[in-house]
């Protein structure tokens, strides 16, 4: 066991200044990354601890995948390097692995940079010999991630765009209510993506009583269980998304909380952000 | 007891210790530098002076790693500080942390013959004052008393998960023996509660990380973003063919009070407030990324050193109003009596006999106030301190926009639960024997706050060290130990 730096091997702009997909090599944590989990990684010295759920990993290759929206300060600075940089720091893979059993039909949804994240999870689901549906949304059909990588196995993919530029005009949980309405073989539905996406999955699903996963992004720190930042109350009981989670079931979550903590730091962020701007003369 | 000849002459005043120097509280509440400043050479030789040299020094007896504290403090009588060095290290690989963190008026100097009829020799000041002279020389040097480190036999090799002062203590230990030690660290910062948990004005990070350089001087590997139970297991690093393995993780799972509002922005973890001020640098934000909440009036629940440090730092990240919230007296507070000194030199209230019962908040879901019930002290529990028992109907609302809460710390979860094999006490903690470090695990052994729940820097390098001792004589036999 010894410390080899963890750098980038490839690095693919999917929606240009916006998204980006980034292969790493780090063959310690290639081997152990299982759908669910997550990396906590740092850019530079100063850098804050960055939680990216793992989009896809290859052990033999040692190398695993994530995909990031560029939204403040870190990601800006994540955004910067290129292939053959080392990041700075890399620890995982983190939080509890996706539970993952062979029930017959399973829906995936995902929206915006959680379709990444979904991606290694639906993958999973194949693999166990689950009929995998993906269902993936963005705002128009250029922005829509994966949509390839999720073909090359799923066994349906549907696609929903707000502007009806591409597959269903309007939102996942449309396509989704659909589905459900008409196939009583789904066992679960998992859902990643931006907050409020998750939290109108949870509440189509709701009426079908379909198990419903979500996978929580609540602010953390160091992503061990040491910090309590990533607090998220499910069932009426306070949970950790970074040792508890990151994924819960999604008709049990406090959307409301959760939606109010990722709230926290918003004015430090913009700050931080706007300075970032100022020294990369942005 | 000490013999006649060494107890303080009757008739003869005693000596007052000599003062520690110390930044002025107005001016250190704006800075995040060390409030202790340190003895100089005059200050340290006067109260070296002041030891008798018990035949059968007590103080030795209060210290977890057996210091020899009264041969250093002859050394130092003489002025031979490298030899006042070489006696420390003999048996403390971090005494420039414990001269500054210890107990010591619980320990060493609570056991030193002049404090019945006086004050103790300053013995954490000394041991700082020696550690800080000569730390900048090489540590093999210092420990081996040969110009190299030992050949380091690369066979046998250990495994210290943790990096906090158990573990250190524990390669430390080792690596002097000749046995090739990695130390595993989860965070990116390697030092474990020493650098993510106390502050840089009670012990600066430089000081750390001179102790840890002292380390790789001794050929001790460290590896940080490794994390056990998730990175690897403890099985893997027996395939990988580690002979031994210390887990030194500490507690580190915050507790809560299980109160209405507690997932209120700005109501914390005094982990989350001291990780994000201590490792993350918050204090220099936006230079480092890590941001904090810039907290106005501030409460922080509990009577502790973390409760401590966490209320200074929030004077130093410019809170106006800081009340450490305590539902016991000031004299039943388990912080260092230094500690609670500064913290209320500094400014710092106190809001004894007063437990939290509620936190209020506005429509976005920020703190805005706290509900307290007031207590008055009834029969001593099983502690022996009095209990608290609330006074009926007296409840008061304190105005704050930012709470820490400083109650302790459960078990961490993740190496345990990689390890369903290690067997756990009833309250979660790895069931190790005190003397030995040794779990149910063949090979496996653990120290400090993992064992104990949450305790002292000293006492956690006292079970590292005892774990090592039992490892090295494992590996080695009887003579290396």
């Amino acid at each position: 066991m010894q410390q080899t730096p963890c750098t980038i091997v490839k690095k693919e702009r999917l929606i240009p200044g916006q998204t980006s997909k980034l292969v790493i090599s780090c063959p310690h944590i290639a081997k152990k990354a299982q759908p669910g989990n997550f990396v906590i990684l740092r850019v530079s010295a100063q850098g804050e601890r960055i939680p990216l759920t793992i989009a896809d990993a290859d052990p033999e290759a040692g190398t695993i995948t994530m995909v990031y929206l560029v939204m403040g300060k870190s990601t800006a600075h994540l955004e910067t390097l290129e292939e053959g940089d080392a990041l700075h720091d890399l620890c995982g893979p983190l939080g509890q692995a996706t539970h993952i059993e062979q029930v017959g039909t399973v829906i995936c949804v995902g929206g915006g940079t959680g379709i990444a994240a979904m991606h290694h999870i639906a993958k999973g689901h194949q693999r166990a010999g689950n009929h995998t549906v993906a269902i993936i949304g963005a705002r128009s059909k250029n922005l829509l991630l994966f949509e390839h990588e999720l073909k090359s196995f799923c066994d349906e993919v549907l696609i929903a765009t707000d502007d009806g530029s591409y597959g269903h005009k309007g939102f996942v949980t449309q396509v989704l209510e659909e589905r459900l309405k008409t196939d009583k073989t789904v066992k679960e539905v998992v859902a990643i993506g931006p907050v409020p996406m998750m939290e109108a999955v949870s509440k189509t699903t709701k009426p079908f009583g379909v198990k419903t996963t979500v996978s929580l992004n609540s602010i953390m720190v160091d992503g061990i269980g040491m910090c309590g930042a990533c607090r998220v109350s499910v069932g009426g009981q306070v949970k950790f998304a970074c040792v508890d989670g990151p994924e819960f079931d999604g008709h049990q979550v406090d959307f409301g909380e959760l939606r109010q903590r990722l709230a926290a730091f918003k004015p430090q962020e913009a700050l931080s952000f706007e300075a970032f701007k100022e020294r990369h003369g942005k | 007891m000490a013999s006649s000849e060494s107890s303080p002459k009757k008739g003869k005043s005693p000596t007052p210790r000599v003062p520690m120097p110390t930044q002025e509280p107005l001016a250190r509440i704006k800075n995040f530098a060390e409030v202790a400043l340190g003895y100089a050479e005059d200050q340290a030789l006067i109260e070296a002076s002041r030891c008798i040299q018990c035949k059968k020094p007590l103080c030795v007896q209060g210290c977890p790693v057996e210091v020899p504290i009264r041969d250093f403090i002859a050394h130092l009588q003489k002025n031979d500080v490298q030899k006042a060095y070489e006696v420390i290290k003999s048996t403390n690989s971090l005494p420039a942390v414990c001269g500054r963190v210890c107990p010591q008026e619980t320990q060493c100097e609570g056991n030193c013959i002049l404090g019945k009829k006086g004050e103790p020799v300053a013995i954490g000041r000394l041991e700082r004052y020696v550690a800080d002279t000569y730390m900048a020389l090489s540590a093999c040097d210092q420990i081996t008393g040969k110009p190299e480190c030992p050949l380091i036999n690369e066979d046998l090799k250990v495994a210290c998960i943790g990096s906090g002062p158990s573990s250190l203590t524990a390669a430390g230990y080792l690596a002097a023996r000749g046995i090739k030690v990695t130390v595993f660290e989860a965070l990116h910062e390697v030092g474990g509660v020493l650098i993510y948990g106390i502050p840089e004005f009670r012990l600066p990070k430089g000081i750390v990380a001179a102790e840890v350089a002292a380390l790789k001087e001794q050929q001790v590997d460290l590896l940080p973003n490794w994390v056990g139970g998730k990175t690897f297991t403890i099985k893997e690093l027996f395939d990988e063919g580690y002979k031994a393995v210390f887990i030194g993780v500490g507690a580190g799972l915050p507790k809560f009070l299980g109160i209405p509002g507690e997932n209120l922005i700005g109501v914390f973890s005094a982990n989350e407030y001291l990780t994000r001020a201590n490792l993350g640098r918050a204090y220099d934000f936006p230079h480092w990324d890590t941001p904090t909440f810039p907290g106005r009036r501030v409460a922080v629940l509990g009577g502790g050193n973390v409760a401590m440090d966490a209320a200074r730092t929030a004077l130093r990240l410019g809170a106006e109003e800081v009340r450490i919230v305590y539902r016991r007296t000031q004299g039943e507070m388990p912080a260092r009596h230094e500690e609670l000194e500064h913290a209320v030199e500094e400014g710092v209230i106190l809001e004894i006999l007063s437990a939290p019962v509620e936190f209020k908040g506005d429509s976005q879901g920020r703190l805005t106030s706290m509900v307290i019930q007031k207590m008055e002290l009834g029969e001593p529990d099983a502690s022996g301190r009095r209990s608290p028992v609330p006074i009926e109907g007296a409840f008061q609302e304190l105005a704050c926009d930012m709470a820490v809460i400083a109650v302790g710390a459960g078990p961490n979860p993740i190496l345990l639960d990689s390890t369903p094999e290690l067997k756990r006490t009833r309250r979660g903690y790895i069931d190790a024997n005190q003397d030995t470090g040794e779990t149910s695990m063949p090979m496996v052994f653990a120290g400090g706050d993992i064992v104990t729940g949450a305790a002292t820097v000293i006492s956690a390098m006292g079970a590292g060290r005892r774990a090592a001792k039992e490892i090295a004589r494992r590996l080695l036999g009887e003579d290396a130990a």
